[in-house]
């Protein structure tokens, strides 16, 4: 393999990874704080399969890299600008809505992309995908039940999920803006250009919002940067939290 | 001593899941190839789910069982196929209603199960059809908790993937 399309293939699959992980991460920090038993589990299930997610990813990418990189060095020693996820997965658990919104807005592009990359050139990717479209199905229809519940529910849960959604909204964009990695990766066969997505993803989301008397935002501005390491200032506040172990005593094991 | 597949097989029989102890991981369908070079096994097991916390514990229970019989043993992991609840054997679905998880229906009945609140899904009490969803994901995530409109008893169901 050429070492530009290595690189760039390393680089996608930590996109790929970081997205999850971080995402994980958010829901994670909800173990035992969920506002019911029940949502509690599902969230930190959803959580656990991210995780899961994440470490194919991860020990693929170590795999490309070589030397003596690991799926632990990769999530646990990078400097915040090294990380590839977008800004959506790392907005804060403000209260029920906004989890279920952040979800639901990543779910849905989730979704979609896992359908495309079965057909991934690369075979690992297509197998990671392969193994969590099916879970991710799972993710897909629970944040949806709960968009629709809750804007459907009460007026007080209406009017908490519209602003979750009137927040989250403008960072629903990124998912679906080209990156240079994505660009090159849809070039080489192993992974596609999100903008490909555009339309699917708007017509699946607004029909879950339509059905659930949730009014669609308007305007069309969205955050970026996520992709290429410029982040907002929450990812600083997960590492110190996530890498705190490993960055004070450094090959820690268990 | 010669290692031959069946002797492998054999002991991995008597390897249950960590997470539903009644069931062997034969019955599960996590075992997808069984090898050797005569003098090693070569066990390739698959992940129920991604992110199963199960699996590394999986891997060291078989080279327990296989070191118990003097086997070493090679554990390969693969995604690849992915697995599927279809490959839970028959005497494995048994072995989950009697140890009080319903088994997974058919990926239509499935859906309506969890879609649509048909009542499909068996008590694994009292036999009851009469039963609604709690909630989507249950103790593990490849459970969802439902629960008898009859006897009242709540009970893992496995879900379809």
């Amino acid at each position: 393999m050429a070492e530009l399309n290595k690189e760039n293939l390393y680089q996608y699959l930590l996109q790929l990874g970081d997205n999850v992980m971080i995402l994980g991460h958010r829901l994670s920090e909800l173990c035992g704080h969920g506002p019911s038993l029940e949502t509690d589990i599902a969230l930190t299930n959803i959580s656990l399969d991210l995780f899961g997610q994440t470490r194919s990813y991860f020990q693929y990418a170590a795999s490309i890299k070589g030397d003596d990189s690991t799926e632990d060095k990769i999530a646990f020693l990078r400097f915040p600008n090294e990380y590839r996820n977008t800004i959506l997965v790392e907005q804060p658990n403000t209260d029920f809505a906004y989890v279920i919104t952040r979800q639901f807005l990543f779910d849905q592009y989730h979704l979609l992309l896992l359908e495309k990359l079965v057909d991934s050139s690369d075979e690992t990717i297509a197998a990671i995908a392969n193994k969590s479209i099916k879970e991710v199905s799972y993710h897909v229809r629970f944040s949806s039940e709960w968009m629709k519940r809750l804007g459907d529910g009460t007026e007080e849960s209406n009017a908490k999920i519209q602003e979750a959604l009137n927040y989250l909204y403008p960072y629903a964009g990124e998912l679906l803006k080209t990156s240079p990695i994505e660009e090159l990766a849809a070039g080489a066969g192993y992974g596609i250009d999100p903008d490909i997505l555009t339309d699917s993803y708007y017509q699946n989301v607004n029909q879950v919002l339509e059905e659930a008397t949730i009014k669609i935002p308007e305007g069309k501005w969205s955050h970026s940067g996520g992709k290429n390491g410029i982040h907002s200032e929450h990812l600083g506040f997960i590492l110190s939290d996530l890498q705190y172990m490993q960055r004070t005593y450094p090959d820690m094991a268990w | 001593m010669v290692v031959t597949k069946e002797k492998i097989e054999e002991s991995l029989w008597s390897v249950s899941d960590p997470e539903i102890p009644v069931l062997s991981i034969m019955d599960m369908g996590i075992v997808r190839n069984i090898d050797t070079n005569g003098h090693e096994a070569i066990v390739t097991i698959t992940p129920t789910y991604s992110g199963c916390p199960a699996m590394d514990e999986i891997a060291s229970d078989i080279q327990k069982a296989l070191k118990a019989i003097h086997i070493k043993s090679k554990i390969i992991s693969v995604l690849s196929p992915a697995w599927t609840t279809d490959w839970i054997t028959e005497s494995g679905r048994k072995k989950l209603a009697d140890y009080g998880i319903a088994p997974p229906l058919d990926p239509q009945a499935d859906k309506g199960a969890l879609l649509d609140n048909q009542r499909v899904v068996k008590c694994t009490n009292c036999g009851s059809t009469n039963t609604i969803m709690v909630s989507q994901f249950g103790s593990t995530a490849c459970k969802a908790l439902f629960k008898c409109e009859d006897c009242l008893e709540p009970f893992d169901y496995f879900k379809c993937l």
